[in-house]
């Protein structure tokens, strides 16, 4: 048996080893990939709302007090 | 202003929730026939052999209680939110927490009490040896207002948002694993014939822990959740 | 607040501080979690030897004993900065304390399986608060109660944890003790003591990352917001 299938065989508990290393990275991956789903989804909100703002100004006089 | 004493106070807030309670005497029965419903189900699933049924008594009448408690513990604040009683309270002179003591006292007579009444009967059914019943009750009368007080913390803190129902159950659930196993286990060391004095001293630790507790909690959770 | 706080740790409470600080170590803390990470598992699937009892199945301790501890890690995290939201009602310490939660309960997730009683009941604590958050239409009312709901955890987890070994008293007694003689083999030793400290650099950076983007929604309107907005619109 070579030194790969050896490392792979865990000394028969591989069934049970692999998958959970395996289910452990793929929560990892869930984990890191959320946020950055929400991150894209909230600067696209942001700059819709940012785009929408800059064509109301320049279709109207901006303010004599800017608000805050 | 004339301020009634505290003593007052209690007095009139724990008649007062009671005779609503009173007047609702249905909303009271509910729970009780849903554990008479669920422990006689037990039986009927597992079949009737006697061991067997003996064996898993204590745990099955306990949880039943609990799962009784759960169902009406939703209703503890809510008709008080909807006509903004509750309100009135946290702005009462009274110090807000001994107010809040007296409605899960009130609560905990209304729905606990008749259940741990109706025990012993479930037990019976279930084949409880009746040397064990003693034990059971004790357990049950520390272990369910250990419940009322945890289940009111949760309540406050729920009592802002609009569904509550299987919320209100995922967060009891890991708060009320200790009293269920200590319980459950005084009652389990009964029926073996072992020494059950421990489970039980430490349930009542918890509950004089909880009494001194909860009602502050409480309260601070009310306001955290009306501070809208 | 008090004078004892030094400045630079108010200024690190304001969200845009927050966010450029979170930003720059960000990347540093994945980068050596995966480092780390990388070396912990070299050394516990390839170096360290099998164990005389189980064979290679023990070799899962690398990643499920420092995740043991990142569950109970992260609860703690988010207890303390819930209770400083509560009392100094720092809007970062919510953010911190609600976005550690779903790194917590994906820990505790892994960790649990049918024997570890504590574990689930950690990760119902974890579902709780998070359902509580998320019951609640205003944000930071829901991090309030939320919080509040985690601190009440705090003082039940040593509870349950005691009565669940007293009614499991078969459970194996810790075998780690970072201070005392240890009983492990060094060569298992270091692989797991690097990967705990991979996973606490995972953490960092995870909650780096939904912190910053937590801060984005939750501060829409602000100027440092718009700015960021417009600054990173080409990534």
């Amino acid at each position: 048996m070579s030194a790969l299938q050896h490392f792979l065989a865990m000394g028969g508990y591989a069934a049970y080893v692999w998958p959970a290393y395996a289910v452990f990275f793929i929560v990892l991956i869930a984990d890191s990939l959320a946020p950055a789903r929400r991150r894209r989804r909230v600067l696209r909100e942001l700059r819709a709302r940012l785009a929408r703002q800059s064509a109301r100004q320049q279709r109207q006089p901006p303010p004599a007090t800017p608000s805050a | 202003m004339n301020r009634p004493g505290l003593g007052t106070a209690c007095a009139a807030m724990l008649r007062r929730d009671l005779a609503l309670a009173w007047r609702r005497r249905g909303d009271i029965a509910m729970p009780v026939l849903y554990a008479v419903i669920v422990a006689t189900l037990f039986p009927f699933a597992l079949g009737p052999e006697d061991t067997l049924l003996q064996r898993i008594a204590g745990g099955v009448v306990l949880v039943t209680v609990l799962l009784a408690m759960l169902l009406a513990l939703d209703a503890m604040f809510a008709s008080d939110i909807e006509d903004g009683s509750l309100e009135q309270l946290v702005l009462s002179p009274q110090p807000l927490a001994l107010l809040l003591g007296m409605k899960i006292l009130a609560h905990w007579l209304a729905t606990a009490l008749p259940l741990i009444v109706i025990a012993p009967l479930l037990a019976a059914m279930l084949h409880l040896p009746g040397a064990v019943i003693p034990v059971l009750l004790l357990a049950l009368l520390l272990a369910t207002p250990l419940l009322s007080l945890l289940g009111a913390v949760l309540v406050a803190l729920t009592a802002g948002t609009r569904r509550s129902g299987m919320l209100l159950a995922l967060m009891l659930l890991p708060l009320c694993v200790p009293a269920v196993i200590f319980a459950a286990g005084a009652v389990a060391a009964a029926q073996q014939g072992l020494p059950w004095l421990a489970p039980i001293a430490w349930l009542a630790a918890a509950l004089v822990l909880a009494v001194v507790l909860a009602p502050l909690a409480c309260a601070a959770a009310l306001r955290i959740a009306l501070d809208a | 607040m008090s004078d004892w706080i030094p400045l630079w740790l108010h200024k690190l409470g304001s969200p845009p501080t927050f966010y450029r600080f979170a930003g720059t170590l960000q990347p540093w803390a994945l980068t050596l979690a995966l480092l780390l990470g990388a070396i912990a598992l070299y050394g516990g699937l390839l170096l360290a030897p099998a164990d005389y009892q189980q064979g290679d199945a023990y070799r899962i301790i690398f990643i499920h004993v420092p995740s043991a501890w990142m569950s109970m890690f992260i609860y703690a995290v988010m207890g303390v900065a819930s209770f400083v939201a509560l009392v100094w009602r720092i809007k970062l310490a919510e953010v911190v304390a609600m976005e550690s939660a779903p790194i917590g309960a994906a820990f505790t997730w892994w960790t649990w399986d049918a024997r570890l009683t504590s574990e689930l009941v950690l990760l119902f604590l974890y579902l709780g608060v998070i359902g509580l958050y998320h019951a609640f239409e205003d944000r930071r009312q829901g991090a309030r109660a939320a919080g509040f709901l985690a601190i009440i955890g705090v003082i039940n987890v040593p509870i349950v944890h005691f009565s669940v070994n007293w009614w499991n008293t078969l459970h194996q007694g810790s075998t780690v003790n970072v201070f005392g003689q240890s009983k492990m083999a060094w060569d298992m030793l270091w692989p797991l003591l690097t990967m705990t400290l991979a996973t606490k650099f995972y953490y960092a950076a995870s909650l780096f990352r939904r912190a910053r983007t937590d801060l984005l929604d939750m501060e829409g309107g602000k100027d440092w917001v718009r700015k960021t907005a417009e600054d990173e619109a080409d990534r």
